[in-house]
């Protein structure tokens, strides 16, 4: 069991909850901000800049599609700002004509260009292939201290920790810009807080968050990650710091719940197959969500429904 | 205008008759989450008055009015109009909503919105005819709007969208006039000419409500008062009802005294 | 290329592009006249939660008929299925809204991204049922239009058909709660049902062109062609019909564009054509275009140069500004040698009238962000009611007895 769990399950577990982690951190800011679909927009447009960085480039490395990806998310949100100021039309539909125009000339692209010969399509950009990254050098425990074997780790894993690590720190040193201009964004500005910098700083670590994880475990545990940890923590307490905690928390168990239900959910119903382990993740942060949103102490409202 | 009504009001008791009243309501409460916004709030509102609710802001002023026409979920307490629950009511019933609860950027010109207020009569398919519109501008003309038929509601200043509200309510020929704020940041025109509409209305026998917030005109514009702070604080005619002692308990320490010395108050 | 598209323009490219083609165009004419209420309810996006639910269904669907001993890729069933749990997911996001404090936003991304994943999670265990044999059910993702049988054209035509009927139908009630759902509640309609009516409308429409586009480009086909069609008119029946237009128009020439070529999957195309005619009409649709608003700019300063020439005549003051001075020449409003022509003497008057009303105007209106902003571009008939107008000119008269 040991050696097998080192060799094919643990580096994509860490790499999913790295991922979860990574997406949940900014997406608590998202929620509040009644900006949860950006995160849905970016993971959309994820596609279409790895297709445009591959036409360019001829392969498939990661920096190139890494830049790629984060472009066309930098593009997407110039597009949506751009159209709902000139067309007059409200941000929702915005993101609508912007994230689905984009996604169709990402697909258009990639059937047009030749990627046969290289792992790239439509299914792979959507639920990535988290059970591939293992760690194919391992024997059992005793690899994580044989510096031969950590040398074969696969990249992803370094990739995502390093993402995740640096989304943690800026969210650490900009924590207060942050609360402030999400909570009050004109007292933040009368305070001298730069908003539109700090909002499109935000945008960008998201796609950052999106990119890094998408690259691993594919554009729906993204959006799943974005939104449904951070939306569960909401429901759990009043206070930022601790809805950032839990949001962590949720993120990590749905990663590992669902790695593990993926993997060995069926061998116990009696199957012989695992199944899609991003497609298990998203499924188990929505059942967190639906837990907490039936129990969860602070899952009411206060003061009137805003909208209609 | 205040004191012949309060006459009338004591000559003939079944005014305040809750099964003869166009707008009752008993122990209504409201809450949004463990906060209540209107609390066990009782009131009968005469036949052919004039009522002002009034009350400081966050009184549940406009909460009362949605939650009394079911808009927003009741907690508790019952509405009836004319006796009658007031879902089954609606009919009798034309509400003009805030001015700021619409998007004004709407795909739509003024005389479609007036027509809206014909939507009971028209339903779904029925076509709109030459008479309806003919009605629709006849109310646009009341208002004072009429050359502004075929404009987008967008170009349309503060003033005239709230006469435009109004027209709306005034196509749907109603027993009961339910306004929230209808002077609300409107020119002096507009109020002038909203408030001879509505006196219009009254003196065809209508009862109109208004949630009002400007003290100064409540003994001009209104023979009925309805004072609210979450809880009911006072109820009946203006000469009795809007004195000193009810607006401080009204207001608290919001209203200063000077204040209300200004207010064309009834002799108390 | 060019005879390829024309052909199948004109449905000559062979039976089977012939239908794609007639289903695409009922598809987008179906999709962006109900799409319209949904954008002008200010509420998009739920689309894309529906979309993205109806994964789930396609995949339970396939394996319950399977259990059932069926062939499990008959295309009703799917869409059944589809239908139902596209169904659940839009229960989901109205329970999320209404009872717990989660805005619609975060309510539509948790329940896209959660039925999407299940849905892949059932994909992936049907994968493993057939050992190999391919379901086909990736299709659903992004549509295809490959072996699209006459049965499955019927369908999408009478699916279409009946979407347009019930948008008809309910056109009057879903007008007025989109506009203003306060007072809808008032006028006898109830809005929850009629805000489920809209967006089951949708529903509708995306089970129906699941087959065709796929779940995630059918959402572009609800959206961009109602965000084109608001910015040619501004009534909203018109806006529903151009929609319903622009989004048929879509479908048959992205359809068209696609059998004419290989490598032109038709999902994308008809996106991308739907997206082009929306950068089209962004630039050319009168009033809200880009350009229309920069005519605008140009009229606006010419009455300005216009109006203060005018009240310079009217002061008696010599005009200076060398735009304006030309600008008056040019209209026959000042001679050659400088001074007003008649017709210029007569306008000057007017415009100092309206100034002067203006003026007034600025101190009576508390709340009129136009009588600030006057500039002597439009009428002042244009702006104010005639009460409002009766009442400056009554201050005026008074103002003048007591001078």
């Amino acid at each position: 069991m040991g050696s097998e769990f080192v060799q094919l399950s643990l580096t994509p577990m860490l790499i999913g909850i790295l991922a979860a982690i990574a997406c949940a951190l900014p997406g608590n800011f998202l929620v509040l901000r009644r900006q949860a679909l950006i995160g849905d927009a970016i993971s959309h447009v994820v596609l279409p800049g790895i297709v445009a960085a591959f036409l360019i480039t001829g392969s498939v490395s990661t920096w190139p599609m890494l830049l790629g990806a984060a472009g066309a998310a930098v593009v997407a949100v110039v597009l949506i700002e751009a159209i709902k100021r000139l067309g007059r039309i409200e941000p929702g539909a915005a993101m609508g004509v912007v994230f689905t125009s984009l996604f169709a000339a990402g697909v258009l692209l990639l059937e047009q260009s030749d990627t046969s010969s290289v792992h790239l399509d439509v299914e792979h950009a959507l639920y990535g292939n988290l059970e591939s990254l293992i760690w194919f050098a391992a024997e059992d425990w005793s690899s994580l201290v044989d510096s031969a074997a950590l040398r074969e780790l696969p990249p992803e894993l370094f990739r995502m920790a390093g993402a995740a690590f640096v989304i943690a720190l800026l969210t650490l040193i900009f924590w207060r810009p942050l609360k402030l201009s999400t909570f009050d964004e004109a007292f933040a500005r009368a305070v001298g807080i730069p908003t539109v910098a700090v909002s499109l700083g935000l945008v960008i670590v998201s796609a950052v968050a999106a990119v890094a994880a998408f690259d691993a475990v594919g554009s729906i545990i993204v959006i799943a990650m974005f939104i449904c940890p951070p939306a569960a923590a909401r429901l759990m307490t009043n206070r930022l710091e601790r809805q950032v905690f839990w949001s962590i928390v949720f993120a990590t168990l749905s990663a590992v719940l669902g790695y593990v239900l993926a993997g060995y959910g069926p061998l116990w119903l009696g199957g012989e197959h695992a199944v899609s382990a991003a497609g298990m993740i998203a499924t188990v942060s929505g059942l967190i969500l639906a837990l907490a949103a039936l129990f969860g102490p602070h899952r009411s409202r206060i003061g009137a429904p805003t909208g209609s | 205008m205040g004191t012949t009504l309060c006459l009338a009001s004591r000559e003939r008791p079944s005014l305040t008759d809750p099964a003869r009243s166009p707008f009752a309501i008993s122990e209504l409460t409201v809450s949004y989450g463990e906060k209540p916004a209107v609390l066990s709030i009782d009131a009968t509102v005469p036949a052919g008055s004039m009522t002002a609710i009034i009350g400081p802001n966050g009184a549940g002023k406009s909460t009362l009015l949605k939650a009394a026409l079911g808009m927003v979920p009741r907690l508790s307490g019952a509405v009836t109009v004319y006796g009658e629950p007031v879902e089954k009511s609606l009919h009798r019933i034309a509400y003009v909503p805030q001015r700021a609860s619409v998007d004004w950027d709407f795909p739509t010109r003024v005389i479609d919105v007036v027509l809206m207020g014909l939507y009971r009569e028209l339903g779904l398919l029925r076509p709109v005819r030459a008479r309806h519109r003919e009605r629709a501008l006849a109310c646009l003309e009341r208002v004072g709007m009429a050359d502004f038929a075929a404009r987008q509601i967008g170009q349309l200043s503060g003033g005239q969208q709230q006469r435009v509200f109004l027209a709306r309510a005034l196509a749907q020929d109603a027993e009961l006039y339910l306004l929230d704020e209808p002077f609300a940041g409107v020119d002096a025109a507009t109020e002038r000419a909203i408030i001879t509409v509505l006196k219009d209305l009254n003196a065809e026998g209508r009862t109109v409500i208004c949630v009002h917030h400007d003290l100064a005109t409540v003994a001009d514009y209104f023979d009925h008062v309805l004072l609210i702070n979450v809880r009911k604080v006072a109820e009946g005619p203006v000469a009795t009802a809007f004195t000193p002692e009810n607006l401080q308990k009204t207001y608290g320490g919001r209203l200063a005294t000077a204040h209300i010395d200004q207010l064309k108050l009834p002799a108390a | 290329m060019l005879e390829a598209f024309l052909d199948a323009l004109l449905l000559q490219a062979g039976y089977n592009a012939a239908l794609v083609a007639l289903g695409a165009g009922l598809l987008g004419v179906a999709a962006g006249s109900s799409g319209a209420f949904l954008f002008l309810r200010k509420r998009a996006l739920v689309s894309d939660a529906i979309a993205h639910a109806t994964l789930p269904g396609v995949g339970l669907a396939y394996i319950v008929m399977v259990m059932l001993g069926g062939e499990g890729r008959s295309l009703p069933g799917l869409l059944l299925g589809s239908a139902l749990s596209a169904g659940a997911g839009l229960l989901a996001v109205q329970w999320l809204v209404a009872r717990t404090r989660l805005a619609e936003d975060a309510a539509i991304g948790a329940v896209l991204s959660v039925f999407f994943g299940f849905g892949i999670v059932l994909l992936t265990v049907i994968q493993n049922m057939s050992r190999g044999y391919q379901a086909g059910l990736e299709g659903f993702l992004l549509g295809s239009t490959a072996g699209m049988l006459f049965q499955d054209a019927l369908l999408i035509a009478a699916g279409g058909a009946l979407a347009v009927a019930f948008t008809f139908l309910f056109r009057r009630p879903m007008t007025i709660t989109a506009f203003d759902p306060e007072f809808a509640a008032t006028a006898g309609i109830d809005i929850r049902r009629m805000d489920l009516a809209m967006m089951g409308l949708v529903m509708g429409v995306t089970v129906i062109g699941l087959k065709l586009v796929g779940l995630i480009l059918i959402v572009a086909m609800l959206i961009i062609p109602p965000v084109t069609a608001r910015l040619w008119s501004e009534r909203t029946e018109h806006v529903v019909l151009i929609a319903g237009l622009f989004g048929g128009l879509s479908g048959y020439l992205g359809a068209a564009l696609s059998a004419s070529a290989p490598n032109l999957p038709t999902g994308p195309i008809i996106v991308l054509i739907a997206f082009s005619l929306f950068v089209l009409s962004l630039l050319a649709a009168p009033r809200r275009g880009l350009l229309a608003g920069a005519r605008l700019r140009q009229r606006y300063r010419k009455s300005l140069h216009r109006h203060q020439g005018l009240l310079a005549i009217a002061r008696n003051d010599a005009v200076r500004n060398p735009a304006t001075l030309k600008l008056l020449r040019r209209e026959g409003l000042i001679g050659r040698d400088g001074t007003a022509t008649e017709k210029g003497r007569d306008l000057a008057a007017t415009a100092a009238r309206n100034e002067k009303r203006w003026a007034l105007a600025r101190q009576l209106y508390t709340d009129d962000v136009q009588a600030g902003g006057y500039d002597g571009s439009r009428p002042i008939e244009e702006l104010l009611t005639r009460d409002a107008i009766a009442q400056i000119d009554e201050r005026l008269g008074e103002a003048s007895r007591d001078s």
